[in-house]
């Protein structure tokens, strides 16, 4: 699968979250509190609500709209009304540029 | 539009989903991410500074209450130990239940717990269902929270001060979870592999009360059922006096939290009670914001949103007149002005025609 360039690393302060939109699908990526990059899907899995819009937390990612909370390195839902995980993809960082495996 | 069908299966929960209503987008302020992270931003001791005094009073009312029980001197303290008990407990529960009380979640836990045994709210059911009043705030058929159904009726709304209403569903509610099922509603907004944490939710609940009656009819005294129970009834009329304002009168079925919740000025009493909940249209535009930064979120965003009531006999001079008319004419309700500085009102979202650009 295709590596893609989403954003420079910058663009994402430490323990925060951006929105990136690629081929019709929205992503969330964050920058953690030890400074590695992570992607998943964009939109809770709970109801449609875009993850970037919430609150990075450590390692954890709370959904703006029902406060469902996910582990963003792994997906895994932690706190209802999330229940179903969500899907993470490989991240890399090549000259200061975050590339995401779609 | 005819009478409306607020039942979770019925004709208007139909048409909400055919007219884009259920899970729609809803209008937000726009509000710089760095400054949005900020109010968003969790700690543990505005929460454990209130908790311990909620708790502390609680004890120290209920303490001189048995002192002077049964005199009627007690009656003050019942009433204050009430408030606490069956209003406080509300808004803990609401604040607990969005997780934004305290940074650490097994506190927010905690006290989610012990506000839902107060409130008589199983713990499992209602995170679920004000999950759909966020999704759906005030869309008929969608919000199984609605407090003020149309036409009001002046009866029900009467006894909702004293608990009554709320009782009389909670407890055949928690014996029919108990004996191992849900209603048909229920099952429309708990996902299945939650489904058994409301039943042992219920079990244990049921355990307590029948200890608590148990030990009022050994003793031969109510004494026991005004600590545990009847304080849900007796103290219930805060959390209806102010909980009646946060969408009475305003519009249904529209996709604008300015145009269906109310933010109203009060005293700083009744916002420890409420827990700062007075600023609802905030409060609903961005849940994430914990109760207390609400009051900053409010200075950064009220130029955007009607001006809030001044207090809360001014809210209600405002809502009365329009439930009153709600009584005539269910298709009534207050639109209220923005200020010059607001962006208008998404007029094609509400069913009207979409102005010329």
């Amino acid at each position: 699968m295709p590596w893609i360039d989403a954003c420079a690393a910058d663009d994402i302060d430490e323990e925060d979250v951006i929105r990136f939109d690629h081929d019709g699908r929205s992503f969330a990526l964050y920058r953690s509190p030890d400074d590695s990059f992570h992607c998943t899907d964009g939109i809770c899995s709970h109801e449609h609500a875009y993850l970037a819009e919430g609150l990075v937390m450590g390692y954890e990612i709370e959904c703006p709209k029902h406060n469902g909370v996910f582990d963003y390195r792994t997906g895994a839902a932690k706190r209802a009304p999330a229940c179903d995980d969500l899907r993470t993809y490989p991240v890399k960082i090549e000259a200061g540029r975050v590339l995401v495996e779609l | 539009m005819g009478k409306r069908d607020y039942s979770m299966h019925g004709t208007d929960a139909a048409r909400a989903v055919e007219a884009g209503l259920a899970a729609a987008e809803w209008y937000h302020t726009d509000v710089p991410r760095k400054e949005m992270k900020a109010l968003m931003t969790r700690a543990d001791q505005p929460a454990l500074r209130d908790t311990a005094l909620l708790f502390a009073a609680m004890i120290g009312f209920a303490a001189a209450g048995i002192a002077l029980w049964p005199s009627w001197a007690s009656a003050p303290f019942w009433l204050a130990y009430g408030v606490l008990y069956g209003s406080a407990m509300d808004s803990r529960w609401h604040e607990c239940g969005h997780g934004t009380a305290f940074k650490t979640r097994w506190m927010n836990d905690a006290l989610y717990q012990v506000a839902s045994f107060c409130m008589m709210r199983n713990p499992t059911t209602w995170r679920w269902s004000h999950a759909r009043h966020h999704t759906d705030t005030i869309i008929v058929g969608r919000d199984p929270e609605i407090a003020i159904m149309r036409p009001p009726e002046v009866l029900k709304l009467a006894l909702a001060f004293i608990g009554l209403r709320d009782v009389a569903q909670a407890i055949p509610r928690m014996l029919l979870n108990a004996s191992g099922r849900l209603h048909p509603d229920e099952a429309t907004w708990i996902p299945e592999q939650e489904q058994p944490k409301a039943i042992r939710a219920a079990r244990v609940w049921v355990r307590i009360y029948a200890a608590t009656i148990a030990l009022a009819l050994w003793t031969g005294s109510f004494l026991p059922l005004m600590l545990v129970g009847l304080p849900r009834i007796y103290g219930a009329w805060h959390h209806v006096l102010t909980g009646f304002l946060q969408h009475g009168g305003l519009a249904d079925n529209v996709i604008d939290h300015r145009l269906n919740s109310r933010t109203v000025y009060m005293n700083p009493v009744s916002r420890f009670i409420y827990w700062n909940m007075n600023y609802h249209v905030e409060h609903h535009m961005f849940p994430m914001v914990p109760y207390h930064a609400l009051p900053a979120l409010h200075e950064k965003i009220k130029h955007d949103l009607p001006a809030p009531n001044r207090s809360m006999p001014d809210a209600w001079r405002e809502m009365w007149p329009a439930l009153r008319r709600q009584m005539q004419n269910e298709e009534y309700f207050l639109e209220r002005a923005l200020p010059p500085t607001a962006k208008p009102y998404r007029l094609a979202l509400h069913g009207a025609p979409v102005p010329a650009e």
